[in-house]
């Protein structure tokens, strides 16, 4: 047997060690290399984990994800020339999904950003979290495109840890009983046994849940005592990986690249009104001109006919045209059937549209499908 | 009857001119939940080597080889409602084809089942 797809893999680099590595291993994980560490595929098989986590709560580690802090003056200004949302507007424990943008507005990363309030991270005033993978170009491209005066701070030092899942909001409320007033894209700074925790209502499965950003040395002991939570088992990157997909959330890297736009990308939400009408960050020509004349190609969900999964790099067709590419797909456990994600030129985008997906050889039935292909549960107002 | 195995972990159980193929325990394990099968038709016919089944996991997508030369004579239509089954009985219900031998001599490097375990233990 031969693997003919895998996992993201950084050939031909030394892996570095994580955090929790030994507490992962302790507890059976299967070990691969992503992103440039060895992360946890797995600990029971990716179908258990992800039930689990749609059922109760997973805790996922992400610790190889940048965080980064941003201070100064004129920092909201400065960050507004390289983020295209609404920075000026981001009230303090509030947290925003964006992007950085290339020059012809080709998508360099997604992330989240929130305002501090000035209490964590040494007085800070932004926070942002960044993707593994893309940590060390982000940093590059953002200080070449920030002003002296703002000072931008990578916290290596920092552990994130995500919590998600139904019962998460119990699980997290049983050790730090505030977090339990959190609504989502909230956060807020709080303290467990003396330790501070940044702490934001949000996640990456389509599930209530948190994320926890907590010092390098404090997370065996935060990773422990919530495992001892009955609520509570450690989730890998492949039910991760299976979980963002069924709730519609693309993956920097394969469904997002430096190649596609955010309104082909269907992520236009993260470009405020007030963004779009006043310009002045990198990449919004190509921005208004998709406002305009539609992008070229959109990024859609797609439900597959029989079993067979489609997966990255597939071929849409319709007839003898190809219309289309893969760029995530696999089998979803909580669907009981393969979906895909995949970029589709515009006019054979539309929900509805039959397509035909080449897999080795054979070509297998395929509708364009609204995503999330599993309803959000995200905690709003009540 | 007797039981071969390859260093790509697959078994092969020879009875007369008949062979039947799967993937081992260790090779189930080592892919994880397994979401779909896709098996040769009847009267393929294989060269020692060739592309013969491919395995789904929630993961990856893995080929596997045929061990040995032959023509395919059955395929286990259990698998394809139930792939499941080469979790759970991955040397026994869970085998994928069945092949008439055209070489009997290729048989001969393969490894019996102390050679594999000793095989497996190495990796």
């Amino acid at each position: 047997m031969s693997g003919t797809q895998d996992a993201t893999h950084f050939e031909d680099l030394p892996l570095d060690a994580l955090p929790l590595d030994a507490w992962h291993r302790a507890r059976g994980a299967r070990m691969v290399g992503f992103a440039g560490y060895h992360m946890p595929i797995q600990y029971d098989g990716i179908m258990a984990e992800h039930s689990w986590t749609r059922e109760h709560a997973g805790l996922f580690d992400v610790s190889h994800m940048g965080q980064l802090t941003f201070s100064g003056e004129g920092v909201d200004e400065a960050l507004e020339h390289i983020l295209p949302s609404d920075i000026k507007g981001l009230k303090p424990f509030r947290q925003r999904y964006s992007m950085l943008l290339d020059a012809e507005g080709g998508i360099l990363d997604d992330l989240m950003v929130s305002r501090l309030g000035n209490e964590a991270f040494d007085g800070a005033d932004i926070y942002m979290v960044v993707n593994g993978a893309t940590k060390y170009d982000d940093i590059g491209w953002i200080i070449e495109h920030l002003p002296d005066a703002v000072v931008m701070n990578h916290m290596a030092d920092q552990a994130l840890l995500a919590l998600q899942g139904p019962e998460a909001g119990d699980a997290l409320a049983a050790l730090i009983p505030e977090t339990a007033d959190l609504l989502f894209m909230q956060s807020g700074l709080f303290t467990w046994r003396g330790v501070q925790l940044w702490i934001s209502r949000s996640g990456y499965t389509g599930e209530d849940g948190f994320e926890i950003s907590i010092p390098a040395d404090d997370v065996t002991l935060l990773a422990d005592a919530l495992c001892e939570l009955p609520q509570v088992k450690p989730i890998g990157l492949g039910a991760r990986d299976s979980l963002r997909l069924e709730a519609g959330l693309p993956l920097y890297g394969h469904d997002l690249s430096p190649a596609v736009s955010t309104i082909g990308a269907d992520l236009g939400f993260a470009i405020q009104k007030r963004r779009r009408e006043e310009g002045g960050f990198i990449g919004h020509a190509r921005v208004m001109k998709e406002l305009a004349d539609g992008p070229g190609a959109r990024r859609v969900g797609l439900k597959i006919e029989g079993r067979l999964p489609a997966r990255e790099g597939a071929t849409i067709h319709i007839g003898a045209t190809q219309v289309g590419e893969v760029t995530s797909g696999g089998f979803a456990p909580s669907v009981g059937a393969p979906i895909a994600m995949g970029w589709v030129s515009l006019p054979h985008s539309a929900q509805g549209t039959a397509l035909e997906i080449e897999v080795r050889g054979k070509r297998i039935a395929a509708v364009v499908a609204p995503m999330p292909f599993v309803p959000h549960r995200y905690r709003r107002k009540a | 009857m007797s039981r071969y195995f390859t260093e790509e972990h697959e078994w092969i159980d020879v009875e007369g001119e008949i062979a039947t193929v799967g993937i081992t325990d260790y090779a189930q394990e080592q892919l994880g939940d397994i979401v779909f099968v896709e098996l040769p038709a009847e009267g393929t016919t294989f060269d020692k080597g060739d592309d013969a089944a491919v395995v789904e996991s929630v993961k990856a997508a893995s080929d596997v080889y045929a061990p040995i030369s032959g023509e395919v004579v059955e395929s286990n239509g259990a698998l394809e409602d139930e792939p499941a089954l080469v979790n759970s009985d991955a040397e026994e219900d869970g085998w994928f084809f069945k092949l008439r031998i055209a070489d009997t001599s290729e048989l001969e490097g393969l490894m019996n089942e102390a050679a594999y375990k000793k095989f497996v233990a190495a990796l």
